[in-house]
Order: C-alpha cells, then sequence, then structure tokens
C-alpha cells in the first residue's frame, strides 16, 4: 500500500476556520432555532419539523413569495436586455467614453436607503418630478394609495439603480470582442442584426450569466429600497421575502418560525440559481445533431 | 472579377507631414484578373494596410482604388465583393461548420439548394464533410481557421479573395498541406489570391508575383526568380534569400573598381558604374566562388565561420570592413578558420546598386519560370 501523505488536512485548514467562523456556525444556530420553540432563554422545547410545516402552510407567506418571484422575473425582463441595449448604445472609444461609463454608474455609488429616499421624493405628487408631473399629466397617481401604482414605482427604482450594473457588465464584455470579427462579418455581408444575434450576443455569454445571477439574487433579496420606499404597502402589496421575514424575526421576535423559513428562503435561491446557471450553460453550446458532447 | 488597380497613399494620421507618418507612400499597383500574390515584408512595412485598402475595411486617405472600370474607393467590402481570411481564425460560435460556411451566401439571400451545393463543394475542398453537423466552437485551431477559408471561398463571384496572415495559427506540417490546398484552389477556380506573409518560403511558393514591401513602400514586385536574380533594392536582396545578399561598398578608379582596398577588373556594366562612381556590389552568397589568388574578379579575404548546413557549406569570411558570405558545396575542399582565400565576386550575377540603394544594373538576364 502507498503511504497516503495527510499533509494536505493542514494546509486546507485555516480556509476551513474561515468557513466555519463566517458561515457555518452561524448557520448552524439558524437550523439549532428552527427546530426548537424558544420560550424564555431558560425554556427552550424541541418540536422537529413543526416551524417548517406551519410556514409552508402560511398564506402571507406564499402571498410574500409569489410577489417575490414576480418581481425577480420583472427585474430580469427589463434590466437584462435594457442593459444590452444600453452597452450597445455607448461610446466605445475617447473622452466621451469615459464621461458616460461615469455617468451611467451614479446610480450604483449612491446608498441603498438613500435611493429609496429619492424616489419616495421623486414620486410625491405635491413636491416630487415624476409624481407631479403624473399628476399634472391627468394621472391619478399615488405609490402610497395605490398596489400598481406602488409596484410600477419599486420596479422602476430597481430598474434605475441596477440596470447600469447590467450595462457595464456588457459593456467590458463587448470591448473585448477582437475587431477581426467585426471585420469578417463585414467581409461576409452581415447585417447589424446578424452581427448582434451571432457575434456580440455569443460573445456576451458569459458576463451575461453573470449579470443575470448578480440581479436574480439580489432582487430576491432587496429589501432596504422598497422598506425605506413603500414600507411594504400598500397593505402589503410590496412586502417581499425578506420583509415578511424581517416583521417575523425582529417584529414579532418569532425566531422558530423565522429560522425556519430563513433555511427554506436560502434552499429556494440556491435551487433557482442552480437551474438559472445550467440552463445558461447549456443555452447555446450544446450540439445541435446532440453527438460530439464536449 | 475584373482587376484592381490601385493608386494611392495612406495615412492612420490626420494630418501626417513627413515619410514616416504614412503606412503606406504613394504607390500604383496593378492586381490582374485570376492571379496568386503575395505581399511580403517584416512586420509593420504596410502589407496588412494595403491588403484592407484593397478590400474596403480601410479607404485610402488619398488616391483610389478601381476594379476593373468601377471606381470602388469608397465602397465597403460588402459592395466590392471581397472575400478576406485573418491571421486568427473567425468562425461564429453558436453555429455548426455548414451554417458558418453558408452564412456569407445567406446574407446575401442566395436560393437554399444553391447554398447547400456550395457548401458541400466548399467543404470537400477543404475536407471538412466529416464535420459539417459539428459545432464550430468545439473544433481545433486548423479546422476553425480551414471553416475561416471556407467561408472566403464559397461565394464563387468574389472579386478576389484576400489572405492576412492566414496559416500563422497552423501547425507546421498542416502549413504545407493547407497552402498546397490554396494552390490547387487557386487553378481549379482561377480566383484572384492576394496573399500577405512575412514567411519568404510561403510567398514565393504560393505566388506567381510576389509584392516586397518595407517601410510603407513596394519595392520591388516580380516572381520569385526575378526577386532572387535581379533585386532592385538592396532591401531585397537582402530579405529574399538565406543567407540575403553580400554587399560590398565600391568605386570606379581608373581602368578597374576599387574593393576594400583591392582593385578589379571593370564589370561588363562599365558605363553605368562610370557614371554612378560610387556604388555597391551585391552578389548572392550562392554565386559567391573561391578563386585563385590574384584572380582579377576576386578579392582577398580572411575565413572566420565555417558552418556545415547539410546540403552545403556556409563560409563566412572578412573582407576589409565586410563580411562575405559563401554558400560551398559539401564536395569541394573548404578552406579552414583563418585561412587567406581569394572570393570571386564580379560575375554575369552580380548586381550594382547606387547610394539610394536601388539596382543601377544587374544580372543581365533572368531564367523564366513557367507560372
Amino acid at each position: 500500500m502507498k503511504p497516503v501523505n495527510q499533509k494536505a488536512w493542514l494546509l486546507i485548514l485555516p480556509v476551513v476556520l474561515c468557513v466555519a467562523f463566517s458561515a457555518i456556525l452561524p448557520l448552524m444556530t439558524v437550523v439549532n432555532y428552527s427546530v426548537q420553540d424558544i420560550i424564555s432563554p431558560e425554556r427552550r422545547v424541541f418540536v422537529g419539523t413543526e416551524w417548517f410545516k406551519s410556514v409552508m402552510r402560511d398564506e402571507d407567506l406564499q402571498g410574500a413569495l409569489l410577489r417575490q418571484m414576480t418581481f425577480s422575473l420583472a427585474v430580469l425582463l427589463v434590466e437584462i436586455p435594457l442593459g444590452i441595449a444600453l452597452a450597445l448604445s455607448m461610446p466605445a472609444k475617447g473622452w466621451k467614453s469615459s464621461a458616460v461609463l461615469v455617468l451611467v454608474a451614479i446610480s450604483l455609488l449612491i446608498p441603498w436607503n438613500v435611493v429609496g429616499t429619492i424616489w419616495q421624493i421623486f414620486g410625491r405628487v405635491d413636491i416630487g418630478l415624476m409624481g407631479a408631473a403624473l399628476a399634472a399629466l391627468g394621472f391619478d397617481y399615488s405609490y402610497t394609495g395605490n398596489a400598481s401604482d406602488a409596484w410600477f414605482t419599486v420596479l422602476l427604482m430597481d430598474v434605475w439603480h441596477w440596470t447600469p450594473l447590467v450595462a457595464l457588465l456588457c459593456f467590458a464584455g463587448l470591448r473585448a470582442i477582437p475587431d477581426a470579427y467585426y471585420q469578417a462579418a463585414s467581409i461576409d455581408g452581415a447585417s447589424k442584426f446578424a452581427v448582434f444575434r451571432y457575434i456580440q450576443l455569443p460573445k456576451l455569454r458569459g458576463v451575461l450569466m453573470i449579470a443575470v445571477l448578480l440581479r436574480f439574487m439580489d432582487s430576491f433579496m432587496i429589501y432596504t429600497e422598497p422598506f425605506v420606499l413603500t414600507g411594504g404597502g400598500p397593505g402589503n402589496a410590496t412586502t417581499f421575502l425578506s420583509q415578511y421575514l424581517t416583521q417575523k424575526a425582529v417584529g414579532q421576535f418569532d425566531l422558530g418560525p423565522a429560522a425556519a423559513f430563513s433555511l427554506i428562503y436560502f434552499l429556494i435561491i440556491l435551487l433557482l440559481c442552480f437551474i438559472l446557471y445550467n440552463w445558461m450553460q447549456r443555452v447555446g453550446t450544446a450540439d445541435k445533431t446532440g453527438a460530439g458532447h464536449g | 472579377m475584373a482587376r484592381i488597380a490601385l493608386d494611392l497613399a495612406h495615412s492612420y494620421l490626420r494630418n501626417p507631414q513627413r515619410d514616416e507618418d504614412y503606412a503606406l507612400l504613394p504607390l500604383r499597383m496593378t492586381f490582374e484578373d485570376g492571379g496568386a500574390y503575395a505581399l511580403l515584408g517584416p512586420s509593420g512595412c504596410g502589407k496588412t494596410t494595403l491588403l484592407n485598402l484593397v478590400s474596403g475595411l480601410v479607404s485610402p486617405s488619398q488616391g483610389t482604388v478601381t476594379f476593373g472600370e468601377r471606381d470602388v474607393t469608397r465602397q465597403s467590402p460588402q459592395q466590392r465583393n471581397i472575400a478576406q481570411v485573418f491571421q486568427f481564425p473567425v468562425i461564429y460560435d453558436t453555429m455548426t461548420v455548414a451554417e458558418n460556411l453558408a452564412f456569407p451566401l445567406r446574407n446575401r439571400g442566395v436560393p437554399a439548394d444553391r447554398i447547400r451545393q456550395r457548401v458541400g463543394k466548399v467543404a470537400e475542398m477543404l475536407e471538412l464533410s466529416g464535420q459539417l453537423d459539428l459545432r464550430a466552437s468545439g473544433l481545433a485551431a486548423d479546422a476553425k481557421q480551414k471553416i475561416s477559408l471556407g467561408r472566403g471561398l464559397v461565394r464563387e463571384d468574389v472579386s478576389a479573395v484576400l489572405f492576412d496572415e492566414p496559416l500563422t495559427v497552423i501547425d507546421p506540417h498542416l502549413k504545407w498541406q493547407l497552402r498546397r490546398k490554396l494552390k490547387q484552389i487557386h487553378q481549379e477556380l482561377a480566383l484572384t489570391l492576394i496573399y500577405v506573409t512575412h514567411d519568404q518560403v510561403e510567398a514565393l511558393t504560393f505566388a506567381q508575383q510576389v509584392v516586397v514591401m518595407t517601410r510603407g513602400r513596394a519595392v520591388q514586385v516580380g516572381t520569385a526568380s526575378e526577386l532572387f536574380e535581379r533585386p532592385r533594392h538592396t532591401f531585397v536582396g537582402n530579405f529574399i534569400g538565406s543567407p540575403g545578399m553580400n554587399f560590398l561598398a565600391a568605386r570606379c578608379s581608373g581602368r578597374g573598381i576599387e574593393v576594400a582596398g583591392h582593385t578589379l577588373q571593370m564589370p561588363a556594366p562599365a558605363a553605368a558604374l562610370s557614371a554612378a562612381g560610387e556604388f555597391t556590389l551585391g552578389v548572392r552568397p550562392e554565386y559567391v566562388s573561391l578563386a585563385a589568388a590574384d584572380d582579377p574578379a576576386a578579392v582577398p579575404a580572411k575565413v572566420v565561420q565555417r558552418q556545415d548546413i547539410g546540403t552545403y557549406w556556409l563560409l563566412t569570411a572578412r573582407c576589409g570592413e565586410a563580411l562575405l558570405r559563401a554558400r560551398l558545396d559539401p564536395e569541394s575542399a573548404v578552406p579552414g578558420l583563418g585561412e587567406q582565400v581569394w572570393l570571386k565576386v564580379v560575375g554575369p550575377h552580380t548586381c550594382y546598386y547606387g547610394r539610394d540603394e536601388e539596382l543601377i544594373a544587374g544580372a543581365e538576364r533572368v531564367a523564366e519560370v513557367p507560372a
């Protein structure tokens, strides 16, 4: 038998320790809470999967989950195409390019709660630019009173805040395409659309994958901006998952159900990211005949 | 298809002042219909610029490009109907090999059955038939470059096919094969081919006419033997051949010429040389031979290096300031290091260059090689 060198375990120990303290141990306390009913610091009862069962049956939570899915889907459907379009129309060279880059990146530099405040004022019918303008045009606009107006405003705010990230990623991806591709396309007589469809889009696949995952995860965990803007209202029209969770954990101090729900939340994000990632990996790389898998 | 005529100059700067500002100095050149041309020169000599001017990827800052009777100076590559293959393979990642080959035809609205026919033919020519249904992005570099070549050849009605160092990324043994393939395709299709390279072997074997370029100038256009026997410029003499031509400073003195402090008999083009006074004598290592002492066509030199190159001996000898290289028959007695020898430098193959490095008199006749 060959002697096995066990030194590798020693070498990965620092990483194991770091991850243990930064991720695994905190997660374990959540797991711990999720299977107990904590009545007081001294009294706790093991309840098994009861919290999981009860949160799964919770209709408020199902509503929040549905809203969350709809919101994330809408964010992706708007921000990804818009980001690509923005990146395509940005100048590629010279001082104009630098100026546009800085302008586009501005919204990314604003703290999230400030973004909420900006839009809260922006949408006010009495003093806000957008609210007053819409009111002047005859719309009965109110993000505090009308659920669809609130949805529209939250979505618009997210698009304003995060589309630049998608645009910057795509811009970097576009700049990485060698000139020869455009020259070859021009020699081959490709139309502008064909250049986009067969050169730019395939070459953007990598950055788009990052953009989609980032935007999906972030939008799925959105908290600060709608909390500041609408507080989850009117009613619970814009109460998304994280806000619901915070109400449970911090507001009502229902640690057991909140912990159980945190774990479910975590698994949903993990599962959806996994599905998205694998789907995007396959799009545009599989052989059409089904043969010759690389 | 038509003959391509250039009469232009190009600078990438907006306001060129000196010669160095130009990527391409004023030049006039024609490419005959159906010819195989090579643009040969070191990196940065303007050969890719010249190619892009022909294809229309670049518009000349002065002058015109004409295809036959048609002025195409401001036309796009698409309007000029040019095919071009680049140094690095360009393929469309999401398409199969067949779709890649069909792309130039599909963009031009060619009927589907005609496309299938052409793609089949080109794939067969390039030995890609077995891979037509595979996704192009998964293939090796040489297969990808064959796809690029194929896209260049798939249209029958192109004005010309241009190659910009297309075999750089290919393994040496495949390079040879592909070059032969290209030559064969040229004979089959009778297309005008223009081929850019910095490799003289590649240029001389591929093309009927080689354009030698340096620093934005086309210094000579000619067949392989013309470039070898009568280089019109010292640059050509030096660049073509391995090793390049030997150059010796010389001047007329009395009834002969003086080379490195030694007087030789007056060579045949006496009138031209007397008119020039001072000139440079150029002789290829292939035509330098050992001579008897005090031969009136030879100079004395001291052997400083001798190398066995396999099929010949390469002898390097010092003659005054200059180094002379000679290719000697391996059968002959090769002089040893440090030995004093007489090397014959004046003969029917010797060329003479003026102070501007242009040929003033040279080899009387050039053997014609059938194209």
